[in-house]
């Protein structure tokens, strides 16, 4: 949010209200359903024993789930890592008006619009050496590769795979937040003889912080639950290489028929997500703010 | 410092053919060097566009514009080392004031102790010293707008500042005070100040020399004193002054004016052009006179405003109608009530085809 | 600009075009091969060209239904996030009020858990009320992620707006609801464009939650694409073409709302 300093007026909650009905009518009482199964043990629909705390200890014992979680943490913190600069990147080179726009628009927005285990299927035969382009690419080039058979090669194709379904989410945000700059600032910037550089540091990048902040928030959540384009190209594997947080709360909800303990995990899911959104949000935050002029002086 | 010379036509299209194709008309003009001079005018009158080709900011269709002799065309605003103040604070977000007053100096190098030394001179003419190590982006819109002029002062060569409407977003209550160090710093400085507005009264206060524009020309240059006393347009004579001047149709002779019925015999040391013409006077030269007196006109009062300190009375005669500023002792008269008005005065003006000739 | 930088931005542009488009050209190459040729060679273009993919899904009501269902229940959550969000963006941006800070994060939280999580609850929740496979029902339930991303969104595009328009505006005699019509939203086209793209496409592409709500009268391409898998196994080359009659609409939005993205703020000149 914003930071200056706003007047106060509680009359404001009537416009919210709308957005309050919305999103509690789809979330508060599904989620007391959730929080009620998580401290229940349901052997049958009939019996229901509440076991309070149980679940949730043995899921944190649990040493799969911790090799879930510290594959799931890389995977986002990679994610991070490629999507955010090869976004901006892209914002800062997508035309700002004309016929070029619009198609470049369009084309860096298809890969946004495809269902996601059809992205799954695209990049499964496309990654295969016998019938897929990228596959016999890289053989041609004389690569071992294998993304059923190898480790790495699984990880590094899923990860190409969200890099490739979602940097222009990044893209866009950071493409509107640039168009959103008027004119003035560029022109200042000229007449005060900035680089293209210096332009970029104190006069773009700081304009983008809001949007940017919201590319970072989205793709860490979507990315910390991510499912159907792993587990439709890889399944997962080869062994559990692959095999994040969403795909192995599934594994153990519908393999063990245990609504309790999954119920239970999914909390804890959310529960982690919901720390380290926060930690990130109000990072983001400071950084926005610091009482101190910026450290690139 | 430098004068500024301009010699140019700007149209929006190819083939301009036709008055309203151009952005601004054929137009010579001269900004000396170190005076102030402020555009005025209603929106779309060019002046934001001018302010943009001297500025560099937008290059002409046609002519060209030349600083100190020197022709800049299409040299960029950095290239003419101009300064420019926009509608709204320009500065950067993550920056302190002080980095915020040194950056372009940064951008070129200069030696630290030098640019801080600078920096401190600003941040004194603006009466910010205090604030020097703020961050930029939390000081109120007026303080933002003395950063954005002062990052123009802080280079010792600068050209020229221009000004365009830079007190739009301040607080009514500031844009006196902030208007009034613009003032000083240009008495101190001695730069070439060139300053954009729709208010007049920001206009008259401000500048030494005032360019009335409409419509893509530039009608009339002058002090705000030849501005009110021969306005050289009759956009001029509605524009200044508040409310503007009146004008009254008839027919010339020799030397007298017929506003039909009256005839008014015009003084010894003044002829007319035959023919239709306009009769200009401002309300403030308007004067209640005995009946009969020649020059006057019989009129028929329409309205009576009491605004306290003065009285502005209105009064229509044969379809024409007057303004004139009264002192408060005539707030006695209401509607219907007959008087005599003096409209032919030493500060009479009279115009054909819009323009001045008399 | 300098020459140099201009050309290697558009170096950058061209190679990230390519990358975004080879996928997806394979996708297309596939939807014009029949199974055997897709699963036997490998050919940059279709050997034997057929358009019987595109036949048997446009002709098929099951099939093509499927797209006009996602498209009915996309465009009501669309509007319905977007109206709800704008006032309360607006809020958000413009005033301090007990408990602000919380309820912003809060929206965000209902992105935070799986949607696998809430399938039972949802079907419980719209079976109740008598709601299932019907359109409303998906659209209802995907305002649970699309409104807090369109709050977000169009806060941070307000925030960008200084109040000094608003006030402005009321000195000017602007009612509330003419001058957020007229003045207001023209300013933040940018954020209006990119939170409805985000909106329909969020949306569009849900499958979980939009395949346990509808069974018959409202099911989505999305979940009608599923069947492709089957015994005899994967009919790659009709799930290709419908992969890419998917793009189709959502690359008419975007280029619907190109001209807002694009446009931005834009301080008007007196």
């Amino acid at each position: 949010m914003s930071t200056t300093i706003k007047p106060v007026n509680q009359k404001a909650w009537f416009l919210i209200l709308p957005v309050l009905v919305c999103v509690a009518f789809s979330a508060i009482l599904p989620l007391m359903t959730v929080v009620n199964y998580s401290v229940q043990d349901i052997i049958s629909p009939e019996r229901r024993v509440f076991v309070g705390t149980e679940w949730f200890a043995a899921i944190m014992r649990d040493e799969e789930l911790h090799g879930a979680l510290l594959r799931q943490l890389t995977f986002s913190f990679s994610v991070l890592m490629v999507e955010l600069p090869l976004g901006i990147l892209l914002a800062l080179a997508m035309p700002a008006q004309g016929w070029k726009s619009s198609a470049v628009l369009v084309i860096v927005s298809l890969s946004l619009l495809i269902p996601w285990n059809v992205v799954g299927t695209i990049w499964q035969i496309f990654g295969r050496t016998d019938i897929g382009l990228m596959g016999a690419a890289l053989q041609g080039l004389g690569i071992e590769y294998s993304y059923t058979g190898n480790a790495t090669h699984a990880w590094l194709t899923v990860l190409l795979m969200d890099v490739w379904h979602w940097t222009p989410l990044v893209g866009l945000l950071g493409y509107a937040g640039l168009r959103s700059i008027p004119d003035a600032y560029y022109q200042a910037a000229s007449i005060d003889g900035a680089s293209k550089l210096a332009v970029f540091w104190y006069v773009q990048l700081p304009k983008m912080r809001g949007v940017l902040m919201i590319a970072v928030l989205l793709r860490f959540m979507d990315s910390f639950m991510i499912y159907t384009e792993p587990f439709v190209l890889t399944g997962g594997g080869p062994g559990n290489s692959t095999t994040f947080l969403s795909q192995f709360l599934t594994l153990k909800a519908v393999g063990q028929f245990d609504v309790g303990p999954a119920a239970a995990f999914s909390l804890i899911y959310f529960l982690i997500i919901l720390l380290l959104s926060f930690i990130l949000y109000n990072w983001m935050q400071r950084v926005g703010t610091q009482e101190k002029g910026g450290a690139h002086g | 410092m430098a004068r500024i010379e301009l010699d140019l036509a700007h149209a929006y299209g190819r083939n301009p053919k036709q008055d309203s194709d151009y952005a601004l008309l054929p137009l010579r003009m001269t900004f000396e060097d170190g005076g102030a001079y402020a555009l005025l005018g209603p929106s779309g009158c060019g002046k934001t566009t001018m302010l943009n080709i001297m500025s560099g900011l937008l290059a002409p269709s046609q002519g060209s514009v030349y600083f100190d002799g020197v022709e800049v065309t299409r040299a960029s605003p950095q290239a003419r080392n101009i300064a420019q103040v926009f509608q709204f604070p320009v500065i950067y977000d993550t920056m302190t004031v002080a980095e915020n007053l040194a950056f372009p100096l940064r951008n070129r190098q200069v030696p630290k102790a030098q640019v801080d030394r600078r920096v401190a001179e600003i941040a004194e003419i603006l009466e910010m010293s205090g604030q020097l190590n703020q961050r930029a982006a939390n000081l109120a819109a007026d303080e933002k707008q003395k950063i954005s002029l002062g990052r123009g002062l802080v280079r010792p060569d600068v050209t020229a500042v221009l000004f365009d409407e830079p007190l739009t977003v301040i607080d009514p209550h500031l844009k006196w005070q902030l208007r009034r160090k613009i003032k000083q710093i240009h008495h101190d400085l001695k730069l070439t100040m060139i300053y954009v507005t729709h208010d007049q009264v920001e206009a008259l206060t401000f500048a030494d020399q005032v360019v009335v524009m409409t419509r893509g020309r530039a009608v009339q240059v002058g002090t705000a004193a030849e501005l009110f006393e021969r306005p050289g347009h009759t956009f001029v004579g509605h524009f200044i002054g508040s409310p503007g001047m009146n004008f009254l149709t008839g027919v010339a002779a020799r030397n007298s004016f017929l506003i039909d019925p009256v005839d008014l015999p015009m003084p010894p040391s003044r002829t007319l052009p035959p023919g239709e013409l306009k009769l200009g006077v401002r309300p403030e030269y308007v004067s209640l006179v005995a009946p009969g007196t020649p020059g006057a006109l019989p009129m028929s009062v329409t309205q009576v405003q009491d605004v306290g300190t003065h009285v502005m009375l209105c009064a229509s005669f044969a379809g024409q109608s007057v303004k004139a500023r009264m002192p408060s002792d005539a707030a006695h008269f209401s509607k219907g009530d007959n008087v005599w008005l003096q409209v032919m005065t030493e500060h009479t003006c009279f115009y054909q085809n819009e323009e001045i000739v008399a | 600009m300098d020459k140099p930088a201009f050309q290697k931005r558009t170096l950058f542009l061209l190679a990230y075009i390519v990358f975004a488009l080879l996928p997806v050209y394979w996708m297309i190459n596939m939807s014009f091969k029949t199974n055997e040729d897709i699963l036997s060679s490998f050919s940059l273009l279709p050997q034997h060209f057929t358009w019987a993919n595109y036949k048997t899904i446009l002709t098929d009501p099951s099939w093509y239904s499927g797209y006009i269902n996602s498209l009915i229940y996309v465009g009501i959550n669309t509007v319905i996030s977007i109206t709800v969000a704008l006032p309360a963006a607006y809020a958000f941006s413009r005033f301090s009020f007990l408990g602000d800070k919380h309820v912003f994060f809060w929206l965000l939280t209902n992105r935070m858990t799986p949607p696998a999580v809430f399938l039972l609850p949802f079907f419980q929740l719209y079976s109740t009320v008598g709601l299932l496979d019907t359109h409303l029902a998906v659209a209802m339930a995907h305002l649970l992620f699309n409104v807090p991303l369109a709050v977000w969104i169009l806060e941070g595009f307000m925030s960008g707006i200084p109040r000094e328009i608003d006030e402005t505006a009321y000195i000017d005699g602007y009612t509330f609801p003419v001058f957020f019509v007229k003045i207001f939203l023209p300013l933040i086209k940018a954020g209006v464009g990119v939170a409805a793209f985000f909106c329909f496409m969020f949306s569009w592409v849900e499958l979980l939650l939009a395949r346990t709500l509808t069974s018959v009268n409202a099911k989505p391409i999305v979940a009608i694409m599923t069947r492709t898998v089957s015994a005899a196994g994967m009919d790659w080359a009709t799930l290709a073409a419908a992969g890419t009659l998917t793009i189709v609409p959502g690359a008419i939005v975007i280029w619907f709302v190109r001209n807002y993205i694009a446009k931005g703020f834009a301080m008007g000149r007196v």
